[in-house]
Formats: structure tokens, C-alpha cells, sequence
């Protein structure tokens, strides 16, 4: 007895798969040896704003990219909330944990800042100050705070949405000055990055925490009744 | 000191693929989720050799850290509605 999905349809499209894998492989070693792209890239690193090449092809070269990313994050949440309202969360902590988070989040808060403002000449960038805070929120909703230190919901969806935002005006009114979707003037290359970095840092800060609470926050008139 | 960085290498890929091979067969969601993040900080040194600071700040607190600490919420919240619909109302909040 032959099941037509099991052995026919998955094994061939796995096989397929694998094909076009080793395909691809099999180009990218043999491919043409002529200008690659990541020697085109560090040449032109100097004029990108940044002096650090990670961030000036995620925030310059291919910007583009990095703005999908935080929408794919948003939606992500979208995704979340729409499972319904969050858990009831975390019994509040104990003094020695409760001490340990308040020395802490500060700390993260700081090193987010740092992570960010370093992310211009040596590794570091938005990703990884958003996952910082995105850790700060984490830690407070596991010593008990409600909602993970984050605002209520209707100052929350902003936040939230602050990256993508800043993001896509940026690009459209770059556009509209006639220099092309997010192809940033000269001068102007390093600060509008930095706009665009922090905000994108706050955005995936507060979609990092919210995701963790596992649900739509609670509003904050509730927060005694239904714990 | 090459060969010993060699031999460091050689045994952090081995560890690697060890752990997620153990990851992908343990059968328990909590045990595989703690494996996980036990290979993405695994991982996080590998970028790090492969000269990827970048990649290795990335890889220990996204992939390691916030995936792990999602991961280990949702594993929480499937075994709590498992041991629900099993048990009629016996409901656990607090872990």
C-alpha cells in the first residue's frame, strides 16, 4: 500500500531540495571569478557614514533588508497577540532576586546604549542593543513585574511600531528629495543612521519583552484582580 | 599554539554537532530547549572563531538567550495545557 504524501510527495521534494542546494553550492565555489560582492562593499565603506562594514551593509548597503527584518519582527507580535490576552505571569520575587533585577536592568539598559552608539566602528548595532533591553523586559517579568516593565497597550503599540515607522519615512521622504528609496546623502549618511538605529532599538527592545509575556499585555487597571 | 587552536576548533564542531544531534532526538520539550540554548552559546564561540563578532554578539543573545528564554515559556505553557486537558481543572499557574 502506497500513501501518495509520504512516499511519493515528501521524498521527492525533499530531494529536490537537496538538489538545488547543492546546486547552489556548487555555483557559489565555481561560480565567475570576477568582482565579488564583498570586495565592492569594503571599498566603498568609507563613504557609507559608518566606519564598521557590518553596519554599513545592514544599514546603508542593504538597508532594505534590515527594514523587512523589524517588519517581519512586528508582525511576529502581531502573530502573538492575536493568541489572546498574556498569562498571569510570574509570582513576585524574593528580596535577593528582586535586588539582583534592580541592580541588573539598569546595567542592560546601559550596555543597550553602548551596543548602540558602538555599532558605528566595531561590532554592535541595533539587533543586538534591542536584545539587551529585549533581555532587561525578560528578567523583569521573571521576578514578577506585570506587563515586563513595558507601558500600557496604547502607548505600547507605538513603541512597538516606532522601528518600522522611522524606517520607512526615512526612506519615502529620501525618495521624495529625489536620492532614491533610502539611498542617504553624503553628509547626512551617519546621523540618519543613528535615527533610524535607535529607533529601531527601542522597537525591538519592547517587541522582544511583549513577545515574551506570551500575549496581548494586560490593561492596567487590572493588574490586582486577575492575578 | 595552531595545533592546540586546531584541536579546539575540531572539538567545538564535534560538541556541536553532538548537541543537536541530541537536541533534535530528546524527547522531552524541556530538556531539548535547554540543549538548544546550550548549542546556541556553542555556536556563538564558532562565529566567534570565524572572526564574526558581529554574528557571535548576535547568535549568544538572540538565538541563544531570547529564543531560549521564548522557548522555554511556550515548552511551560504546552506541558501546563497538556496536564490540563488530562487532568480536568487541576490548573498550575505559578511555575
Amino acid at each position: 500500500m502506497i500513501r501518495p504524501l509520504e512516499h511519493i510527495v515528501i521524498p521527492s521534494g525533499l530531494i529536490a531540495l537537496g538538489g538545488l542546494l547543492g546546486w547552489s553550492l556548487f555555483l557559489a565555489i565555481t561560480g565567475e571569478t570576477g568582482d565579488r560582492l564583498a570586495e565592492i562593499a569594503l571599498a566603498r565603506v568609507p563613504d557609507s557614514g559608518v566606519s564598521n562594514p557590518v553596519t554599513s551593509v545592514l544599514l546603508n548597503f542593504r538597508a532594505y533588508d534590515t527594514l523587512l527584518e523589524l517588519a517581519v519582527l512586528l508582525t511576529a507580535l502581531l502573530g502573538i497577540w492575536s493568541l489572546g490576552a498574556a498569562g498571569p505571569g510570574f509570582q513576585k520575587a524574593a528580596s535577593v532576586l528582586e535586588g539582583m533585577v534592580a541592580g541588573f536592568v539598569p546595567l542592560l539598559i546601559l550596555s543597550a546604549g553602548y551596543m548602540l552608539w558602538v555599532g558605528a566602528y566595531a561590532p554592535g548595532g541595533a539587533f543586538q542593543a534591542g536584545a539587551l533591553l529585549g533581555a532587561a523586559g525578560v528578567m523583569l517579568a521573571l521576578a514578577g513585574h506585570r506587563n515586563a516593565g513595558l507601558p500600557s497597550e496604547d502607548r505600547l503599540r507605538p513603541l512597538v511600531a516606532l522601528g518600522v515607522f522611522v524606517f520607512a519615512i526615512t526612506g519615502v521622504l529620501l525618495a521624495v528629495v529625489g536620492g532614491g528609496f533610502l539611498t542617504y546623502p553624503a553628509g547626512l549618511a551617519k546621523w540618519l543612521i543613528l535615527i533610524i538605529e535607535t529607533a529601531a532599538t527601542l522597537s525591538i527592545g519592547a517587541t522582544l519583552a511583549a513577545a515574551y509575556l506570551g500575549g496581548r499585555p494586560a490593561p492596567e487597571h487590572a493588574t490586582r484582580e486577575s492575578a | 599554539m595552531n595545533l592546540l587552536l586546531a584541536l579546539f576548533d575540531l572539538l567545538l564542531t564535534l560538541t556541536l554537532v553532538g548537541l543537536a544531534v541530541v537536541t533534535l532526538t530528546s524527547r522531552e520539550p524541556r530538556r531539548a530547549v535547554i540543549l538548544f540554548i546550550a548549542f546556541g552559546l556553542l555556536l556563538a564561540l564558532v562565529w566567534a572563531r570565524l572572526r564574526a563578532p558581529d554574528l557571535a554578539l548576535a547568535e549568544a543573545a538572540i538565538g541563544a538567550g531570547l529564543s531560549g528564554a521564548l522557548m522555554l515559556a511556550a515548552a511551560r505553557r504546552a506541558s501546563d495545557r497538556n496536564s490540563v486537558s488530562t487532568e480536568g481543572s487541576n490548573r498550575e499557574d505559578a511555575p
